[in-house]
């Protein structure tokens, strides 16, 4: 067993990583590039003390997107919804921030119950659409993206923007009791002292303690246990008393509270206010986290970090003439490398699992009586 | 000249995690014969012909067709080999017609197209020859189960098939579907198909087969022809001298109603009743037998019973409080337990380590559970008592459900459900395709259970483990309870003739 999980946690993913780097490897000498030069180039910017600090502020959201696509992919449903959802609640909870001043931890905490709601209500709607009317939430949630970027532009435009227009579009500044302080003191007290302008976002420790949330809920409670039953074996669960809607609407709000707070480490540690052009995609790609970590806190968080470090040593490459989509053409190549390796060697692993079972059990059939 | 045999089999062995589902077996069907291969559940039939069939790939052995030797891959080998196979569970699209069905696959084309019309005159050619009569335009979901198995077996000739294996086709059927059965198998064997036939339904098998081959706890024990033996020789040939029997002692059964069901109703989602009228009671230390032909609302009466069927209708009460409003885990926490028909359906979740299937269904209940949280210590301690007790074949409580065979899986199920001491235990098919030594295990149990005070509804397709369990076999026929019975008067057959509504139909 032990074995089994070491070839399925680590092996699986190293394997998928040669396989996508080497195929962009192709990729980029086809046009006519060394790849062994644009690799070094990615990994000696790449790992200067900015860019690892950014490397983590870009992993916290994807971090905590692909918490909220993970929980939902336990129990087998599919929330796309992300995207949208954390749009959405990052307007509100911007808004609702610059409205009041208060003691820093309760402002900040408030504006993260503000985002949650927010974002939890937006997911209660797709939940209910498959509770009461059967619709698949791939295809609500996919609408319902839509639909909030729309509102969410007209609520920026039309209410929420702030009236003082400066050179920008944006809400209102959030006072300073509700941003979340840069990490930089922790850093120097090992003695690591960055630039200025390299701030690692306070709300690393909010993603930290969301995976350590998450791993219980999901491993630990009775209500991630039937959260995993629904999602291996829906008649089976329903039949041991757990109730197939129930778990919709609960995983769905979850999932919705947890994206909710995608947006916040740039709107409390970076723009202090919602900006016109705020960060998008950490939704989709969320949803290719979660499939790199396998829906598992640690895994989810390697993932987080392999794509924001792709993301940012991605930036020297167009320095140097090199498209720099060729990066996003191995984060492409590494989901699907990781999903397909990972599917070989799961079952290599259950043949073996229950070869050797078999072994432990069988008698060895008894010799053959005279015909 | 001297035909080589349509199939011949040697030393073809077969094993499974805690089992050994084959055991060298030798066994040789002529052509143009009706070969019966008869044995209990889990004797190793079914393993047998799927190795045939190309489904499983056995672990040592020979295996040769019309004389020459083969290593199917699969069963597309086996069809290019000549060789169909009807599943007891048909494999049907339900919406598409009977025409569409048969030629799925293996769609005659006439250029880009398909001939539907070359496809439809063969259909009825066929069904003409072998008196399989359907009409190629109607949709499946439209057929009874009998023509059901027409389309299957049809689909089978269609592909060529001169060997065809049939797998229990009876079990599913009402007497006059059998006769008709039986009339189409002669047809194919007149005209030079050779018929492999599983059964263990004695009285079929010695009316139709040439010859019978006997399994007995994954060994061929003998072939023998239908003159040489009754079916009283052969069922001691079937099971050996060592059978356990389900037969139940004295009574245990007391005054005290655990269950009562009253009225019970329920309508399909077309609006036709598929549960009409049911009331029946279990009082404690009873066990109550429910008979019936599957397919006439068992499968709803369990659901009714469990909360799993919301819309159903009429009172259920149990230890005098009325559960009809509950959901199904209130009914589980007021003291009512399942086996399911389908262990692997609704009874496990195969990749998850044992001790977590232990706690399914009892979840929220001690010792699995702790507050919110689940108690995965005292979990694993439980699990390793059901292992124990119930003698479950495993290397541990962390592998995977999956690595256990079938036998061993159910009696983890039975297990969890008898060590959660329900006050009524709903028992549905609890002895289904399990080994001989699994099932007598999982009988003492229930046995046991019952002098222990718990009520048990026992739903099963097994006539003599009704007969030998029950205290009270109500017979169950299309969504009603057609009759009560007092299993120390009747015999199988008697049992089998209310099955099929024939029995007069006694108020109770």
């Amino acid at each position: 067993m032990r074995g089994g999980r070491f070839l399925t946690a680590v092996v699986a993913p190293a394997v998928a990583l040669v396989i996508a780097f080497g195929l962009a490897a192709l990729a980029l000498l086809l046009v006519d590039i060394n790849p062994i030069d644009a690799y070094r180039e990615m990994i000696s910017f790449g790992t200067t003390t900015a860019s690892l600090i950014i490397t983590v502020n870009n992993a916290v959201p994807l971090f905590i997107s692909a918490l909220a696509v993970g929980i939902g992919f336990k129990m087998g449903l599919f929330n796309i919804g992300v995207e949208g959802t954390y749009l959405i609640a990052a307007l509100f909870a911007a808004y609702v921030g610059a409205l009041f001043s208060i003691t820093t931890v309760l402002h900040v905490l408030s504006i993260m119950l503000v985002a949650v709601l927010v974002g939890a209500l937006w997911a209660w709607i797709p939940a209910m659409l498959k509770v009461k009317r059967g619709v698949h939430e791939v295809i609500s949630t996919i609408m319902l993206n839509f639909i909030a970027f729309a509102l969410s532009a007209y609520l920026f435009l039309n209410v929420f923007r702030a009236e003082t227009a400066g050179l920008t579009l944006a809400t209102d500044l959030i006072p300073e009791s509700g941003r979340m302080p840069s990490l930089n003191p922790l850093l120097g007290w090992f003695g690591i002292e960055p630039r200025a302008g390299a701030n690692l976002h306070g709300f690393l420790l909010v993603a930290i303690l969301l995976g350590i949330f998450y791993h219980y809920l999901v491993t630990k409670s009775r209500f991630g246990y039937d959260l995993r039953a629904a999602g291996i074996n829906p008649s089976a669960a329903h039949a041991s008393g757990v109730s197939p809607n129930r778990m919709i609407i609960w995983t769905m709000m979850i999932s919705g509270g947890l994206a909710g707070l995608v947006g916040l480490s740039q709107l409390l540690g970076f723009f202090n206010q919602y900006p016109q052009d705020f960060p998008r995609n950490y939704g989709f790609n969320g949803i290719a986290v979660a499939l790199l970590g396998r829906n598992h806190p640690v895994g989810m968080a390697f993932g987080a970090l392999l794509f924001g470090f792709m993301q940012r040593s991605a930036l020297i490459l167009d320095l140097r003439n090199v498209p720099k989509e060729i990066v996003t053409i191995i984060q492409g190549i590494v989901v699907l490398a990781v999903v397909i390796v990972y599917e070989v060697i799961s079952r290599y692993v259950q043949r073996r699992t229950v070869a050797a079972a078999a072994r432990a059990t069988a008698s060895e059939p008894e010799t053959v009586e005279a015909a | 000249m001297v035909q080589a045999p349509a199939v011949e089999l040697e030393g073809v062995t077969k094993r499974y995690p805690g089992v050994v589902a084959n055991r060298a077996v030798a066994l040789t069907i002529e052509r143009g014969e009706v070969h019966a291969v008869v044995g209990e559940n889990g004797a190793g039939k079914s393993t047998l012909m799927k190795i045939v069939y190309g489904m499983v790939r056995p672990d040592e052995g020979t295996i040769r067709i019309n004389g020459e030797e083969v290593a199917f891959h699969s069963p597309r080998d086996a069809i290019e080999a000549g060789i169909g196979m009807v599943h007891q569970h048909f494999m049907l699209a339900d919406n598409l017609t009977v025409l569409e069905n048969v030629i799925l696959g293996a769609e005659p084309r006439d250029g880009l197209e398909i001939d539907f019309e070359q496809a439809s005159r063969r259909i009825r050619e066929l069904g003409e020859r072998y008196g399989l009569n359907l009409n190629p335009q109607q949709k499946v979901e439209t057929l009874s189960v009998g023509e059901r198995q027409r389309v299957e077996i049809i689909k089978v000739l269609f592909r060529g098939a001169g060997i065809l294996i049939l797998d229990e086709p009876t079990a599913v059927l009402v007497p006059h579907e059998v006769e008709e059965l039986f009339d189409s198998i002669r047809d194919l064997k007149g005209q030079g198909h050779t018929v492999a036939f599983i059964s263990h339904k004695l009285d079929e098998v010695l009316a139709i087969a040439d010859r019978i081959t006997v399994m007995r706890d994954g060994r061929t024990v003998a072939t023998v022809t239908p003159d040489e033996v009754d079916a009283r020789q052969l069922a001691e040939l079937m099971i050996g001298s060592e059978l356990p029997s389900p037969e139940t002692r004295e009574s245990t059964v007391q005054d005290e109603v655990l269950l009562e069901v009253r009225d019970l109703g329920l309508l399909s989602e077309g609006g036709r009743p598929v549960l009409e009228g049911i009331s029946f009671r279990v009082r404690r230390g009873e066990i109550v037998g429910i008979a019936g032909v599957e397919g006439n609302g068992q499968a709803q009466l369990v659901d009714s019973l469990m909360g799993l069927a919301p819309s159903a209708i009429g009172d259920v009460v149990l230890n005098g409080q009325s559960i009809i409003g509950f959901t199904t885990r209130e009914r589980r926490a007021s003291g009512i337990g399942l086996i399911p028909e389908d262990r692997q359906r609704q009874g496990l979740l195969l990749p998850s380590p044992l001790w977590e299937n232990a706690a399914l269904g009892h979840q929220d209940q001690e010792p699995f559970a702790n507050g919110i949280w689940i108690d995965k210590r005292s979990a694993r301690v439980r699990t390793e008592e059901i292992v124990s007790r119930f003698d479950v074949m495993t290397p541990g409580v962390d592998v995977p459900a999956t690595a256990l065979s079938g036998g061993n899986q159910q009696k983890l199920v039975v297990g969890r459900e008898i060590m959660a001491e329900p006050r009524v235990l709903i028992a549905a098919q609890p002895t289904r395709g399990i080994d001989v030594g699994a099932q007598a295990a999982v009988w003492e149990e229930l046995k046991s259970a019952r002098s222990a005070g718990m009520g048990i509804l026992l739903i099963s397709a097994d006539l003599d483990e009704l007969i030998g369990l029950s205290d009270t076999i109500h017979v169950l026929f299309e969504g009603r309870l057609v009759a009560k019975l007092d299993p120390s008067e009747i015999t199988p057959e008697i049992l089998g003739s209310h099955m099929t509504g024939a029995g007069e139909a006694k108020a109770s």
